[in-house]
């Protein structure tokens, strides 16, 4: 009861707060684009993926451009969030060692800054639907927020426990950059769900990334919820969630010491 | 009545992570052996350290650099676990951070203070309504809506502490971050922290600066290879502490302010 209250509590309420605005606030400073690079940027990658998949590879999907975006804006949530990780807690050293507070909040507003930038990208998601003839439909009111649900658990779950390993194995940084290459080619991202073989696509149900970028393209595409795949992303966000709490919990009283 | 502060028989070690003895040949080819080696090799930070620290005490914390202060300082913030005894604390702590710990540096003056004030315990609403006070204490003027980078480390300081005095805290924790600023600021830090013990604050610090010690706490903990050389009062326990190291003990100055003077002696540096 007690930790619900901590949990719950409008102070962590504010801290969340003004460390994302903090985040926020920063990027936007930094860079004269600010917003128009978080567009940016899956703009310019399904351009290149465009050339080298459809033009050269001749990969056959229809609409292959918007595809590609309507897989793309999401991906790119998951890569930032997750692919930030190690300097959850290590760009913060200061802050671990003198001041005790719940430390998983900065792994919070990572995700929290990603998916503001999200949510924020959605009407240009759909001005680009309009040159494809298509529209949003009423499913997206539940869609988008169940989804969110299930991507946070999972970006916060991963960003929360590279964050922790990476303090004790600083060389998870590197390691972190390779897996999520290899991530993102096992995700159907730039290829469609049905191309993997018969015999792998149990597979895609082993990668929660798979599930989230199916059911996000579906939403977008054809507002369709594909609860199948919403399922196996919100229990393999779970599990995750369960494993990485765990190990800061244990982990967490040596934070201080070795940052 | 419960103490605010309360440490027993406490012990601190650190491994030693980074560490490895015997080169990486011997690593490799007793690599079981230089494992057992590393987990036992410790560095005892603080060995059985027992105090109390009543509401409304200020002490202070003395002794050479490594001794162990700054470690019980982060067992006091909880930032630290002790490996044995009992640790017990029963208010909220306020501990002034590291010159420009906790500030980001592209954020202006203002920005910052709303999120180290939120950071250290007050609520955005709360925050909102000081900013003008801390501003003014502050004295940065037309500079607080300007980013911190462009801010001398003093004007840090001076910001960092404004939040602080402002802070109504019910525990400082001040680990040798007044040396920086400049001596009227100094004066005015040293002025506030004073009227925090008249209004019964509990102030823990950590300090080189043996007169600001003697102006502003009434009880020392001398730390000495990690163990507790002596717990007394200011009077008695400064004379010792400087004739340990060589030196001549200063009058009490009580009502004088300790500023920029021959009084700031680091025997730290010395010995």
């Amino acid at each position: 009861m007690q930790y619900l209250n901590r949990v719950f509590s409008s102070h962590l309420y504010d801290i969340l707060y003004v460390l994302t605005r903090k985040e926020l606030k920063v990027r936007y400073k930094h860079h004269a684009f600010g917003y128009i690079w978080s567009l940016l940027n899956p703009l310019a990658y399904a351009m290149i993926y465009m050339l080298v998949f459809k033009l050269v590879m001749k990969v056959k999907v229809e609409n292959y451009p918007i595809f590609l975006l309507a897989g793309l804006f999401p991906w790119q949530w998951i890569a930032n969030s997750v692919g930030v990780a190690p300097n959850s807690f290590i760009g913060n050293a200061s802050l671990i060692k003198k001041l005790n507070f719940p430390r998983n909040m900065l792994c919070l507003v990572v995700v929290l800054q990603d998916l503001i930038h999200f949510v924020a990208a959605i009407p240009v998601i759909i001005g680009l639907m309009f040159f494809y003839g298509l529209y949003p439909g009423p499913e997206w009111l539940l869609g988008i927020p169940v989804l969110c649900v299930a991507q946070i658990l999972f970006t916060y779950s991963l960003n929360l426990l590279f964050a922790t390993i990476n303090l004790f194995f600083r060389d998870m940084e590197k390691l972190l950059m390779m897996l999520m290459t290899f991530l993102f080619f096992l995700t159907p991202v730039v290829y469609k769900a049905e191309m993997v073989p018969e015999k792998y696509q149990a597979f895609l149900y082993l990668n929660p990334a798979a599930g989230l970028i199916i059911s996000w393209r579906e939403l977008f595409l054809n507002s369709a919820i594909t609860w199948d795949f919403w399922l196996s992303s919100l229990g393999w966000g779970i599990v995750l969630f369960t494993i990485s709490s765990l190990l800061y919990d244990k982990l967490k009283w040596r934070f201080a010491e070795i940052i | 009545m419960s103490p605010v502060v309360k440490f027993e028989n406490v012990y601190k070690s650190y491994p030693f992570y980074h560490h490895i003895s015997g080169g990486f040949k011997n690593l490799v080819f007793n690599l079981p052996k230089a494992i057992e080696e590393m987990k036992k090799m410790k560095f005892d930070a603080l060995i059985d350290i027992s105090f109390e620290i009543q509401e409304g005490e200020s002490v202070a914390f003395i002794g050479r650099n490594g001794a162990g202060k700054s470690t019980t300082l982060g067992l006091i913030a909880q930032v630290l676990k002790q490996n044995q005894g009992t640790i017990e604390i029963n208010k909220r702590i306020s501990p002034l951070l590291e010159l420009g710990g906790g500030f980001h540096h592209e954020l202006t003056g203002r920005e910052n203070i709303e999120l180290n004030g939120v950071l250290l315990g007050l609520s955005r609403h709360e925050v909102r309504d000081k900013m003008d006070q801390i501003i003014e204490y502050s004295e940065l003027g037309q500079f607080i809506d300007q980013p911190i980078r462009t801010y001398s480390s003093g004007m840090m300081a001076r910001l960092g502490f404004s939040v602080i005095a402002q802070l109504e805290p019910e525990v400082l924790l001040i680990d040798e971050v007044l040396a920086v600023g400049d001596a009227s600021f100094q004066k005015k830090c040293l002025q506030t922290m004073k009227s925090f013990r008249e209004q019964g604050v509990t102030i823990i610090l950590v300090s080189h600066g043996i007169s600001d010690v003697q102006y502003l706490c009434d009880r020392v903990i001398w730390i000495d290879n990690h163990r507790i050389k002596m717990d007394g009062p200011t009077e008695e326990v400064i004379p010792e502490y400087l004739e340990f190291f060589g030196l001549t003990p200063i009058k009490g100055t009580e009502d004088q302010l300790p500023i920029g003077g021959a009084g700031r002696i680091d025997p730290g540096t010395l010995s």
